[in-house]
């Protein structure tokens, strides 16, 4: 909009020269393109969620009577869909609810253990010069883009060997192994933003580096760990190839990721109710997704040198 | 692990203590300056700090990526099954008998370029709506924030929701696209989009066999991924200077030629950076072609290939070998790209 109200002069200008004026035809176009492409780009990425959501409170029979119904009526408001989802197996349900909680409980360990691990390693990578320290960045970012199918073969192999398979302690490592390189990535660009000032401020009152590290630098940098946490469990509970190698062949041990795409492959379970486990796949992601957003916008060092 | 950090921070010397005469002293008395003395000291007490600080990463990395990656040669040289595996060892009969099993097995050739075509549209497909994004979004209006996040939802979204959403609206029976295309926009039939290889369409008065699956994976990929793009695409155009743009506009320049000699030319690094990136990801990917066709119908990618042979073949020797065909390929074509485009930079 401001665009163009800046755009006004010269075309005015120009427009004195009279006959067809290549910049008013143009910023007339746009100003009819833009909000058509904004609203259309929108419709796109929105939509299917929208239309998930909405399949989620609809019975089977409803959706087969009319698929092209948007919105759903009071009345036709079906919350059976989500009862059946997280009742237990052996409760004639689904059984949703263990899912959640293996996905729970591996998404958080992976958390957990990738934040121990990678928050002294980003430190070490941004602040410290040690042997090897470029290999080290190289070799993890060489893992960033390792095509996962590959690693996928050996680690089969390997936990069908050790009779790891079926086990989420074997997921959590493999997990950890992949996202721990990429947050050292991610935390070191931030650890590079802190002043080292700072630092050494606290090392002449009588810190060690490690003291420094752990009273200083840590807390300075609380928003990037939260929303590279944030992120870690983002990628650990939307996993699939590996969950679908490790724990395929035990029902209890499915994450949410991996029981709505088996459940989806058999034609017992009606479609409604695989999208209301849909929504509860997506949700704790889109929550998350929001909140983390807000978090970024920290400048928590500003400042603190001048004062 | 935090034990570890902690013992490494007693060894080392807070920097503020002059000289400490340590076990690593005894180089500095080859008549060097005491400052010079003092650095060294203290180099050797940073790089024992960040060893220990960085060893448990690297020790995890290595035990379950690296080593599992070499692990994987010597598997592609090994004649290996799922049935023999326990007999198996490191040092077994080296064949090359995979890499030929598989270059010649039928539908590998196909496979592969399946995934060149899945990948070079896929990425361009994204890298395109991203750019058309992160520009209709540039200049500032009420509520720009909430719809720059809503834009982002493909991307952060469970693959596997985004997959079984899409497929449900694709279904030929009660999918809302079909819906749609048969009663308001006059199709005949119901497409089945995930499952037929393709469908004649009549273009410009030509029948075309359209590869319809193909066409939707490679549709979804982009829908998938043009967020991603659109992030980036959106922070460097923030980091244009605005004194530019606003320079071409005083002299009278129209949009059109703005975006072409003041925009693009900042943005080419980044869509660089980016078609390599997009480009790697979608050649790697596995969940998305899987869990929309099973890479049925024209769609198998190598990534599926190498699935099936794990798992449903129990063949583990030529698994190995076609993912690390599959890595070797992706290697050469980054490889040529970035020798191409980093010398096109340089001159640019």
């Amino acid at each position: 909009m401001s665009g163009s109200v800046l755009a006004r002069p010269p075309s005015r200008s120009a427009a004195r020269d009279g006959g067809f004026n290549r910049d008013r035809f143009e910023n007339g176009v746009l100003r009819v393109l833009r909000p058509l492409v904004i609203v259309l780009l929108l419709v796109v990425a929105v939509f299917p969620f929208y239309y998930m959501v909405l399949l989620s409170f609809r019975s089977l029979d409803s959706l087969l009577q009319d698929p092209g119904a948007l919105w759903v009526s009071v009345d036709e408001l079906n919350l059976d869909t989500y009862v059946d989802v997280l009742t237990p197996v052996a409760d004639g349900g689904q059984g949703f609810g263990t899912f959640i909680r293996n996905s729970l409980l591996v998404a958080l360990g992976t958390v957990v253990l990738s934040l121990l691990v990678a928050i002294p390693g980003a430190y070490a990578v941004s602040r410290l010069q040690f042997f090897g320290r470029r290999q080290v960045s190289a070799l993890f970012l060489a893992v960033y883009f390792f095509p996962s199918i590959l690693l996928a073969v050996p680690l089969f192999v390997f936990f069908t060997r050790i009779g790891l398979r079926g086990s989420l302690v074997g997921l959590l490592v493999v997990y950890v192994a992949q996202v721990a390189a990429v947050s050292i990535y991610m935390l070191r660009n931030y650890f590079t933003t802190i002043p080292v000032s700072l630092e050494e401020a606290a090392a002449i009152d009588g810190c060690t580096r490690l003291q420094a590290m752990r009273r200083i630098s840590l807390p300075l940098a609380m928003p990037a760990i939260v929303s590279n946490g944030l992120f870690i469990f983002m990628i650990a509970w939307n996993e699939f190839l590996f969950a679908l190698l490790f724990l395929v062949e035990r029902r209890d041990r499915w994450t949410v990721s991996l029981g709505l795409s088996q459940l989806s492959g058999s034609i017992e379970v009606p479609t409604t109710i695989l999208m209301a486990g849909s929504v509860i796949l997506t949700l704790p992601i889109i929550v998350l997704f929001f909140a983390s957003e807000r978090l970024l916008v920290g400048g928590l060092t500003a400042g603190a040198e001048k004062g | 692990m935090t034990q570890l950090a902690g013992g490494s921070g007693v060894t080392g010397p807070a920097p503020r203590v002059p000289a400490d005469p340590g076990p690593g002293g005894g180089r500095g008395r080859r008549g060097r300056l005491p400052g010079g003395n003092r650095r060294s000291q203290r180099s050797r007490e940073e790089s024992r700090t960040g060893l220990a600080l960085i060893s448990p990463t690297v020790v995890i990395v290595v035990v379950v990526v690296v080593l599992p990656i070499l692990w994987t040669v010597s598997l592609a040289f090994q004649s290996v099954r799922l049935l023999n595996i326990r007999t198996t060892g490191i040092l077994g009969d080296y064949t090359l008998g995979n890499f030929t099993g598989v270059l010649t097995s039928p539908g590998f050739l196909q496979a592969l370029l399946t995934t060149v075509l899945y990948s070079v549209l896929g990425t361009t497909l994204a890298i395109s709506v991203g750019l058309a994004a992160a520009l209709a979004l540039r200049a500032p209006f009420r509520g720009r924030g909430a719809v720059r996040a809503a834009m982002l939802l493909p991307y952060v979204a469970p693959v596997v929701a985004a997959t079984f959403v899409w497929s449900t609206m694709l279904n030929p029976q009660f999918g809302l696209v079909n819906h749609v295309g048969t009663r308001w926009l006059g199709w005949d039939e119901p497409i089945a989009f995930l499952s037929a290889r393709s469908t004649e369409m009549s273009l410009l008065g030509w029948d075309v066999q359209v590869p319809t699956a193909l066409l939707t994976v490679i549709l979804f990929e982009g829908w998938r991924s043009f967020p991603f793009a659109f992030l980036f695409l959106t922070a460097r155009l923030g980091a244009v200077p605005e004194v530019l743009d606003e320079a071409a506009r005083v002299d009278g320049a129209t949009p059109t030629q703005r975006f072409r000699h003041i925009l693009w030319p900042q943005l080419v690094p980044t869509i660089a950076v980016l078609s390599v990136l997009r480009f790697i990801w979608t050649f790697n990917n596995f969940d998305d072609i899987y869990l929309l066709t099973g890479g049925g119908a024209g769609t198998e990618v190598v990534s599926v290939r190498v699935f099936d042979y794990l798992t449903a073949r129990g063949d583990i020797g030529a698994a190995a070998a076609q993912a690390l065909v599959l890595a070797a390929i992706l290697a050469v074509l980054v490889g040529i790209y970035l020798k191409r485009f980093g010398k096109e930079e340089e001159q640019a």
